[in-house]
This record gives structure tokens, sequence and C-alpha cells, in this order.
């Protein structure tokens, strides 16, 4: 059967578009609730905001099998290495969402007890302002990062300014995307 | 479990341990795994034992709890809680902030009661100033700390809920609970962390036709608790894994100091709503709900009708919310109303001195105490004279209460554990601070 | 609430010179602050006065935390109390007669030890913890006298006045690339 025959039901691109395109699609959250944004987390994900609408609502439970962590509150010091590792586990590609002002920038517990910026372990994708977030400031990042993967501009800009935490990244954050 | 219960009276007070304190000091009866180093690697263990941890990163314990079980087979022999994952120097960072900046602090301990922490540090405040403040301003700071109770315990019975696999629950308990965000939203400006409760009174009056809101809310929460109790109440199901599991007694409760509906569900009447009386609560009338086995559904069932007895209350209010003002009118405390500042060169002074100098409190020690959904809530506020405090403890109810996971999973299976978790109802922020 | 003799204990920080002796519970002094009854035992009579007060039906111990008070000198104190850096302070609930009595224990700098009320308030076991992992203060016969909210290998004790809040300046930077 040639392809000639194929007259409708198809679509052409390219393959990166393609991943992208699916990728962009199916990113699946890990459950990394830490505190007061973690309880925003979870009402972004139930009926009245419905995280379902984006392909997101299936928060998994193993970072094993998530590719998004959402860090949703304050980051101690004792908890920092917790989050590193989890962060490890996580499987190629993934992005990390900061939500929140302490996540992001330690907020206002400027101590010696919260870490000031997540972006000191994780390299972040998209920063989320608020104290919290509301669900609608939540899903406002979510889109911006789908956008961000559907463009690419994550690897491009990982592979050309090295940006985020620097850390760690012994391998390209995203595979398979030239340029 | 089946056996009667005595229901301790509060005449008696309480005997001492019925297996005397050598009955807590077994294994894993209390916060700790005796003589054992922290590290889990180190401990010599029988081959037929096995220590699991779970968390901090777990979708049930609540937050980042850790929870070391030791295990035998399914059975629980030992259970630790490790906390301080979320510790956050908050007491420190509240030595460097006014007492106007206070509840901005407390109001992030428990995240999910936050009026009751902003309530707790004005109180203190307002007692080291002796401060009175305007009778609409404390039937307003009832009105919200009862929302909020209703809003907290749905949240829980979403949570349990999710833990013990009633989904549904979760969907329904979050629908409610964005009823009254909503009138959070409209009168403090935002969903959590409010900062509305303040010493001296609260931050703004409430919205024009909050009347309608608030009926709105009441008119719908019974049909939605009987639709919780078809879904959950009755169930075979829901029965089989609530009742008889996590039992704790009275005793217990009073050793390891548990407050609130954990320390109500073992027969105890005690709510400091009733027997300590803040605000107005003495000129209203509601029921303590006490339990009798102190078991999980037990626990469960308390806190469902919690939410009936806050609803009687917040009709009360309805009826007897005064006309006034809002906040104290001592011009010490309170910044000028917004108006004047436009007009007037002394008050846009005064109002700048007062958000960034703060007010001086006179020199002394308090300890506040109130109810919140959790439990005891307590505020111990130390002042030097300054306009900051000199120490703020904040006495967390589900720190202490955390201490009654050990003897409630003991003995269980593991798949009891989450269901025991979620029934202490921690609130991490609260118990690291 | 009988103002009991002073049996023991009279150690050298409770002379009696006054005409008319002050307040006295179980042989501790005692005195008023916003009308809540404080006590205050000298350490060596902790131990005796929370077994008494207990015994009275101050059954739960509801708080129990420290203070330091490094850079205060002025306290409102009973004459006869010397006041020392460390306090330890102890809220005990009586469910029978629903009343609170708040107990204040004078620590020296260069010995913060106190008895461990373990034995009497099972309870106080985290908050004693806590109050060892803030403070430096430690309570002699505690079973496991470790940190429980910072990391085990944490240096220093962040709730004393000499320990910085930890506060780092905050850095604006523009985006690399941005101009």
């Amino acid at each position: 059967m040639g392809i000639e025959q194929l007259n409708h039901n198809f679509l052409t691109g390219k393959l990166e578009d393609v991943v992208r395109w699916a990728r962009r699609n199916s990113v699946w959250p890990a459950t990394f609730g830490l505190a007061c944004c973690a309880i925003e987390m979870m009402a972004a994900g139930t009926a009245h905001f419905d995280l379902a609408r984006f392909g997101m609502e299936v928060f998994r439970a193993s970072p094993r099998q998530a590719d998004l962590m959402i860090v949703a509150g304050r980051v101690s010091q004792k908890m920092a290495p917790v989050l590193r590792q989890v962060y490890d586990q996580m499987a190629e590609p993934k992005w990390v969402i900061s939500m929140g002002v302490c996540a992001s920038s330690g907020g206002m517990f400027n101590n010696y007890a919260i870490v000031q910026g997540v972006d000191q372990i994780v390299p972040v994708d998209v920063y989320t302002p608020g104290c919290p977030p509301g669900p609608e400031t939540l899903m406002h990042g979510i889109l911006t990062l789908h956008e961000l993967i559907r463009t690419g501009e994550i690897t491009r800009r990982r592979i050309e300014t090295g940006a985020g935490a620097g850390l760690t990244v012994d391998r390209p954050v995203a595979v398979g995307t030239p340029k | 479990m089946t056996q009667t219960v005595e229901t301790p009276t509060l005449d008696t007070g309480f005997p001492v341990l019925k297996g005397g304190i050598e009955s807590l000091r077994d294994p894993g009866a209390v916060l700790r795994i005796p003589h054992l180093p922290e590290s889990v690697d180190e401990v010599p263990t029988d081959d037929e034992t096995m220590i699991i941890n779970m968390g901090p990163q777990h979708p049930s314990t609540h937050g980042v709890l850790r929870v070391m079980l030791e295990l035998r087979g399914e059975t629980v022999l030992r259970c630790k809680p490790v906390i301080g994952y979320l510790h956050t120097g908050m007491e420190k960072t509240g030595e460097d902030l006014t007492f106007l900046q206070g509840p901005t602090n407390t109001t992030r301990m428990d995240y999910v009661s936050p009026m009751f922490n902003e309530l707790v540090f004005s109180l203190a405040t307002e007692k080291l100033l002796g401060l009175e403040i305007p009778e609409r301003a404390t039937w307003i700071r009832m009105l919200m700390c009862e929302l909020n109770r209703m809003s907290s315990q749905v949240l829980w019975l979403a949570t349990n809920g999710m833990d013990l696999g009633a989904v549904s629950m979760m969907i329904y308990g979050f629908r409610e609970r964005e009823s009254i965000l909503a009138f959070f939203e409209k009168t403090t400006g935002l969903r959590m962390n409010h900062n509305y409760i303040r010493p001296g009174g609260v931050a703004a009056d409430l919205p024009d036709g909050w009347r309608d809101d608030v009926r709105k809310i009441l008119d719908v929460f019974p049909g939605r608790l009987d639709d919780y109790e078809t879904l959950l109440t009755g169930q075979p199901i829901w029965q089989e894994r609530t009742q008889g599991i996590g039992i704790i007694t009275a005793d217990e409760c009073a050793a390891l100091g548990i407050t609130g509906p954990i320390l109500r569900s073992t027969g105890v009447d005690w709510d400091l709503r009733r027997d300590d009386p803040y605000l107005f609560y003495d000129q209203v009338d509601f029921n303590v709900v006490v339990g009798t086995y102190g078991d999980t559904f037990d626990r469960y069932a308390i806190r469902l009708n919690e939410i009936r007895e806050s609803m009687g209350i917040i009709h009360q209010i309805l009826e007897r919310m005064p006309a006034g003002d809002y906040r104290a009118q001592d011009k010490k405390v309170t910044p000028p109303p917004r108006g004047r500042i436009d007009e007037s060169m002394e008050a846009l002074i005064h109002h700048f001195k007062i958000f960034t100098e703060g007010f001086k409190v006179p020199e002394g020690e308090v300890y506040v105490a109130v109810e919140s959904p959790r439990g005891e809530l307590g505020c111990y506020l130390v002042s030097d004279g300054s306009s900051k405090p000199y120490r703020m403890h904040i006495r967390g109810p589900s720190f202490v209460n955390l201490q009654a996971l050990a003897p409630m999973i003991q003995g269980g299976l593991i798949a009891d554990a989450v269901a025991i978790i979620s029934t202490v109802d921690p609130v991490m922020g609260e118990v690291d601070r | 609430m009988a103002p009991d003799t002073p049996s023991e204990g009279e150690a050298e920080a409770e002379p009696e010179p006054e005409p008319a002796p002050p307040p006295r519970l179980h042989g501790a002094l005692a005195s008023e602050s916003r009308g809540q009854t404080v006590v205050h035992p000298h350490r060596s009579e902790y131990l005796d006065l929370v077994r008494a007060l207990k015994d009275e039906g101050f059954v739960m111990c509801v708080d129990l935390t420290g203070a330091d008070y490094l850079v205060k000198s002025n306290r409102q104190l009973p004459d006869s109390v010397v006041a020392e850096r460390f306090e330890v302070v102890v809220n005990l609930l009586s469910l029978a007669e629903r009343r609170r009595v708040r107990v204040r224990v004078q620590l020296p700098e260069a010995d913060p030890r106190l008895p461990s009320i373990y034995e009497l308030h099972p309870g106080s076991e985290a908050m004693e913890r806590e109050t060892y992992d803030m403070f430096g203060i430690v309570f002699d016969g505690h079973p496991d006298l470790s940190r429980i909210l910072m990391p085990d290998d944490w240096e220093g004790h962040p709730l004393r006045k000499d320990y910085g809040i930890g506060r780092i300046p905050v850095q604006f930077k523009h985006p690399s690339g941005a101009q």
C-alpha cells in the first residue's frame, strides 16, 4: 500500500515539532507539595479549576513517572537534599515550576532556615509569583511552560546560556533538539 | 474495641495511665524509637522486621512529614514521625517584625486555618496592650474564624477521603471550600494567608452584601453535608476502614497533651470556645461534639458535625452583628482613615509611623490560647516594651498531636497507617513553624 | 492555690526578708502576669513543683518552650528570683478545674540544664527536644534528646539571641542577554 492512497487524516511535520507537541500535551506533574502553595496546587487539580483541561490532572506519586516538578512552597535547609534527590529521580526531559515567592526567592522568610530560592538547587523553568499563587496563576505558569515546551525555547536557552542552577546538568536537559 | 468505654468526667480529672508510665515507654509508644540513632542504616534489626520510610515526599502524609515504620509482616511494630522538613524559622522572623506585621508571619503557619493564627497573635498582643476592641470587630473575627473552621474541616474531609480511596470526596470537599474562599477573597483580598485579623481589630470592614454571601454558603452546606453522610458515613467500606482503627484513650491524650478533635473523640468534652471563652463565644449557643471510642471514625464524625455546629454559630452571628467600628479607635494602634491621609499632613505622618515603626507594647509576657480546628492553638508572647516581640512562640496543636501517631499506629496494619496519619490532621507548616 | 509553707529548696535564690511574704504555690514563688498565674521555682524545685501540680490536677502539659534573655536586662520577676539568661516556660492545664498555670524556670548561661518532666508528662517529649534544638537547653533524663527541627549536623541553636537571623542580601540582576 503506497502513501498516495491516503487522501486525508494525516498531517506532515518535522519529527521535532511532533515530539514537542506530544510532550506539551502530556506533562505529568509530580506531587511535590511543601506548604501553603500545595493546597492551591491541589485546588487547581479539582473540579472548580480543572487542570484536566490541559492534560495534567494526573499527579504522579512517583517521581519516576513524572516530568514536571511543581515546587509548591518554601524549601527548608532540611528539605533541600530531598528535593534534589526527587528531581534527580525524574526522567528526562523534565521541567520545574517554582510556585510562589518562597520557592522562587525565599519570600518573606529571609532567615537561616529557608533556601533563598529553589533555583539554587534545581534549574527552574517558570517562576510563579504570589503568596500563595491562586490556581489561576499556577495555570498561567503551566501554560507558559507549555508554550516554552512547544517552541523549544527551554532547550535553546539551556544549551546556549546554561541558565538555571547549573549544578548538575551533566547531560543536556532536553535531548534530541538541535541548535 | 467494642467494649463500652467509660466517658471520663471532668470532675474526677484523669487517673494515672492505666498501664502506668511504663505503658508509654513501650517501643514506639511515643515520638521516638528509644535508644536508636537517627540513621536507619545502623539499626540492628531482627530479620523478621523491616523498617520503611514514608515521606517526606509522599502523597498521603499531608505535607512533608516523614514517618519511619518498623514492620513485621503487615503489622506496624513501631512508628516514629520525623519532622522539621518545613522548618521556616518563623519564631525567629517573628522577633524581627513589628506587632502589626506579626500576623503576616503567623498566618503562614497553619495555612489551612490562617484566621486562627492571626487571631491568637492579635489576642496576645491586645492582652499585653490592655486594648479593648469594638464589638463589631469581635463579631467579625468570630464570623471569619467559624467560616475558616468550616473550610478547614471540609478540606480535611476531602484529603481524608482521598487517603482512603474515596476520591469523589476530594472533589466535593474542594468544591465546598471554594465557596468559602470566594467570600474570604472578597473580604480580605486573598484566598489564603489573609493578614486580616490584626492587633486592634480587623483590616477592613465586611464588604457590601456580606450577609447574602454568607447566607448563600449556609444554604448550600446542609445538603452537601448530607451528601457526604450518604457517601461516607453509612458506607460499609468506609466503616470497615475507620471503625476501631487508631484507638487512643483519654488518659493517653492527657498524658501526651493532645487536644482538639482527637481529645474529644475519646469522650472528653473539652473545647476552649466553651471552657476558656474568648471573643464572644460565651454569648452563642453551640454543642461540643464528642466521640466514644477514640477511633478514626469518631474523629471523622466529630469533624463533620463540627461543621454543623459552626453553621449554627454563624447563624447567630448573622443575627447579632452590630453596627460600629471594625477596629479600635486608639490612635496609638490604629492608623487614621484612608480619606484623612489625603487631607492632613499629621494623618500621613501618623500612618507612616504606625506602619514603619509600629506601636510600642508594654513590657510583659502572656499566653493566650484559642480552639483551632486542630486543637489548642497558643501564643506565648514576650514584649520588652519596644515595637517588636522579644519572643514569639506559637504552640501549634499539630506539633503536639503528632505524638498521638505512635500509640495510634502501633499494632495496626500498614494499610491503616495512612488513615491514621490523616486523622491526626497535621498541617506541617504548623508542626515545623 | 493554698500557699504551702516552703518546705525545701530554700536555696540562695530566695531569702525572705519581707514582712508580708510573697504568695507561694507548692513552695515556689508565685506572681500574676496579666491575670495569669505564674510560678517561679528554682531549678532544684522544678521537678517537685510540676509533680505537685500534677497531683493537684494539672494533668496536661500544654506547652514547653524557652526564652533567651541575653539582650533584655529588665524583666518582671519577683524580687527574690535571680534573673538568668535562659528561661524555660511550661504551661500546665487542669482540665477538671479549667485553670492554667505557667512555670518559669531561670537557667544560667554557663550551665543550661534542667530535669526532664518526661516521666510526668510524656507529651513534653517533642517540646523538650524542640527547646533543646532551638536554645541548647539540656533536659536531663530525656529519653532521646536530639535535634528535631533542624538537620542533625546543624551548628548552633537558632533562637538564641546571639544567633543571627541568617538574612542574606537580596540580589537583583538583569536576566542574561537583556540590556
